[in-house]
């Protein structure tokens, strides 16, 4: 694929609003989940909340989209002066010319959840005061942040349950390859709700702490939320050979079962040959790895089988998820910004939580930071129904060598 | 607005109100059989296995009906296409009982109606029914749904040179979610897309996207059912090849962007 300049970026999540703190917790090993508080959830298990999204004030004139999702998508579009960004961006290509592609998996349920419990007596009729279309529905964050920079170019939501919002960066590469756009908000937004938590209890898949991937005795998820965005641009001549680039990108099905990930991994493996191929980069030019690493049985098994089937050296992994919970939909472009971070800052970042890494697992699982220039990091995004995406990210010095 | 994607169309499938399939639909879309209004049939999916058929709801069934017509026709039955699904919003009758249990006093819903929660869950069973270990998107775009399906599928087309199935269904909810959201009944289309002409093409399709006011039906009852089921937003284009006739037509998208598709019978 032609490289894609990540020009601005953030996250908001449990270990941070914006990447100052996120760094900040990432460098200093700083753990945030907590027992599961959420809501009216009595679930023996724990999760990782933003603090404040309550509190978030939605514009008079976006009052209607007013629900945790959208909150949480204005707090993290606030921060690290991505608006600021998004705004120079229209004024330079126009507001038509920029694309809006996000990843969610529950949008804005909770408003549904919550007017459910107001139904009307008699009639069984929902709250007068419930917008289906601007909360619930789907499409609903991309809606919300194209009228929040008034941009009228092409706009979608994937929804691909944890693999959403690592696809939205192959949506926005072919639009802009096609040329209908010349930049595009690419990102995820999910937030806490009664659905996953009592959903993903339901397959026995939640910890009943905080999540430990690739630990001997993990035994699940940990559930977070979270917000993260990035502007993608073509690069241009003069470009900041310290700027993220994303080089390369792998995507397949694994067509073997609906919630249980094919036991060898062989969908995983196919995504990351794909990103090798499609960054003409080897196997061997990879210097870390952030896995998908959810903290269940079956997920961090088949993710190792696959690791191990397309990388004969043992590369640096871990998954950022003990730090961060969970984020699903959003998961994707959370860890697109910490490898970015990764890239920026020279670093490792180790997995917290886990003890004692399972060694059967065969990985070079990290579980302590390590300050070390890195080159090229690979992204992993797999979820439900068997959707798998891998994402490879450099920084632009390297163009050159490789294109 | 100057870029136009140009692809060709190989394969048609359709199920709706009063459209059974495209073989049938097209001679209703065409003015040859009187258009009537009828609860919408979705055939069994007999290629699902048998575990995957009891838990397969409307959504699965409905885009799996579709996309075998229109992979059918195209004749790439053992192809492993990529895909782009497009729904207005996931299994509406799944999504009502879930916030229905999750309201009352005994939340435990069952494994099978959370994997089915999720938006992408026909694409699922789809990859599953089909062996198919390609790429997917798995995309929403309320209304524009049909229109953000087209436009996702045809980059694919162009931009990695491959042939891709474009699947494009919505299904109704219940009361009282109903009321927020009248989608009346079960519709979906599916088009195999290809970037070359070949013995196979049915039509070539240029889109670009405009400003133009979208087509309008004049049939009043096709009109209702265009503007009540998004993915029924395509059926404009299908009534282009259906009459076989080489013109275009604006399509809806968002808000006051559109696309505008010209057909070219092949």
């Amino acid at each position: 694929m032609k490289p894609l300049l990540l020009s601005h970026f953030t996250v908001t999540s449990c270990i941070g609003i914006g990447l100052q703190q996120t760094l900040d917790s990432l460098q200093q090993a700083r753990q945030a989940l907590k027992p599961c508080d959420f809501e009216t959830v009595e679930l023996p298990t724990f999760i990782g909340e933003v603090e404040g999204v309550n509190d978030v004030k939605m514009r008079d004139e976006m009052a209607e989209y007013d629900c945790r999702n959208n909150r949480l998508a204005q707090l993290g579009l606030e921060q690290d002066g991505f608006s600021d960004a998004v705004n120079a961006a229209a004024a330079k290509y126009g507001h038509e010319r920029i694309g809006v592609f996000l990843g969610t998996s529950t949008s804005g349920i909770l408003e549904t959840e919550l007017a459910f419990r107001h139904r009307d007596k008699s009639t069984g009729a929902l709250p007068e005061d419930f917008i289906y279309d601007k909360t619930q529905n789907t499409y609903s964050v991309t809606d919300f942040t194209r009228q929040y920079f008034k941009l009228t170019g092409p706009a979608v939501v994937v929804s691909s349950a944890c693999s959403s919002s690592a696809k939205v960066f192959s949506v926005a590469r072919r639009m802009i390859e096609a040329g209908l756009i010349d930049a595009a908000i690419v990102g995820g937004v999910d937030t806490l709700c009664l659905t996953t938590l009592y959903g993903f209890n339901s397959l026995g898949l939640l910890s009943t702490q905080a999540c430990r991937p690739y630990d001997i005795a993990r035994d699940g998820i940990s559930i977070g939320e979270a917000a993260a965005f990035a502007l993608l641009e073509r690069p241009s001549a003069d470009f900041d050979k310290d700027a993220v680039v994303l080089l390369g990108i792998g995507e397949s099905s694994d067509a073997y079962h609906m919630s249980s990930p094919h036991p060898d991994g062989l969908g995983a493996k196919l995504a990351m040959q794909q990103a090798l191929q499609s960054a003409h980069v080897a196997p061997t030019d990879i210097d870390y790895i952030n896995l998908h690493g959810t903290a269940t049985q079956s997920n961090d098994a088949a993710e190792a089988k696959a690791v191990t089937a397309v990388f004969t050296q043992a590369v640096p992994c871990s998954s950022s998820k003990g730090a961060t919970g969970h984020t699903l939909g959003a998961a994707g472009a959370v860890e697109a910004v910490i490898c970015a971070l990764a890239l920026l800052h020279g670093f490792i970042p180790g997995g917290l939580n886990t003890k004692e890494v399972d060694a059967e697992l065969k990985l070079d699982y990290r579980l302590e930071n390590q300050q070390i220039a890195l080159k090229h990091v690979m992204s992993n995004s797999f979820g439900f129904g068997g959707t798998n995406c891998s994402l490879i990210f450099g920084l632009a010095g390297s163009l050159g060598v490789n294109n | 607005m100057t870029t136009k994607l140009t692809a060709y169309i190989e394969g048609i499938g359709l199920i709706g109100p009063g459209l059974n399939d495209w073989a049938s639909g097209r001679q209703i879309l065409a003015g040859l059989q009187p258009y009537q209004s009828a609860k919408t049939v979705i055939p069994t999916p007999e290629l699902l296995p048998a575990a995957e058929r009891r838990r397969a709801s409307d959504i699965v069934k409905l885009t799996l009906a579709t996309s075998l017509e229109a992979i059918a026709q195209a004749c790439l039955k053992d192809e492993s296409l990529p895909s782009v699904f497009s729904f207005s919003n996931g299994d509406g009758l799944n999504c009502h009982t879930i916030c229905e249990m999750l309201a009352s006093d005994d939340r435990e819903i069952s494994p099978t109606r959370f994997h089915n929660s999720v938006h992408n869950a026909a694409a699922g069973y789809w990859s599953i029914a089909t062996k198919t270990m390609a790429t997917s998107s798995v995309l929403c775009a309320y209304d524009a749904s049909f229109g953000a399906g087209l436009l996702d599928a045809l980059t694919q087309v162009i931009v990695d040179d491959t042939r891709c199935i474009l699947m494009a269904s919505d299904t109704p909810y219940p009361e009282p979610m109903f009321s927020k959201r009248p989608i009346p009944d079960n519709c979906g289309i599916a088009l195999v897309i290809a970037p070359q002409k070949s013995e196979k093409s049915i039509a070539q399709i240029q889109v670009s996207l405009t400003h133009d006011e979208a087509f309008k039906f004049t049939d009043t009852v096709l009109e209702t059912l265009r503007t009540a089921i998004p993915s029924a937003r395509g059926l404009p284009l299908l009534q282009l090849i259906a009459k076989g006739q080489n013109h275009s037509v604006v399509l809806d998208y968002l808000d006051d962007l559109r696309l505008m598709v010209e057909v070219k019978l092949c």
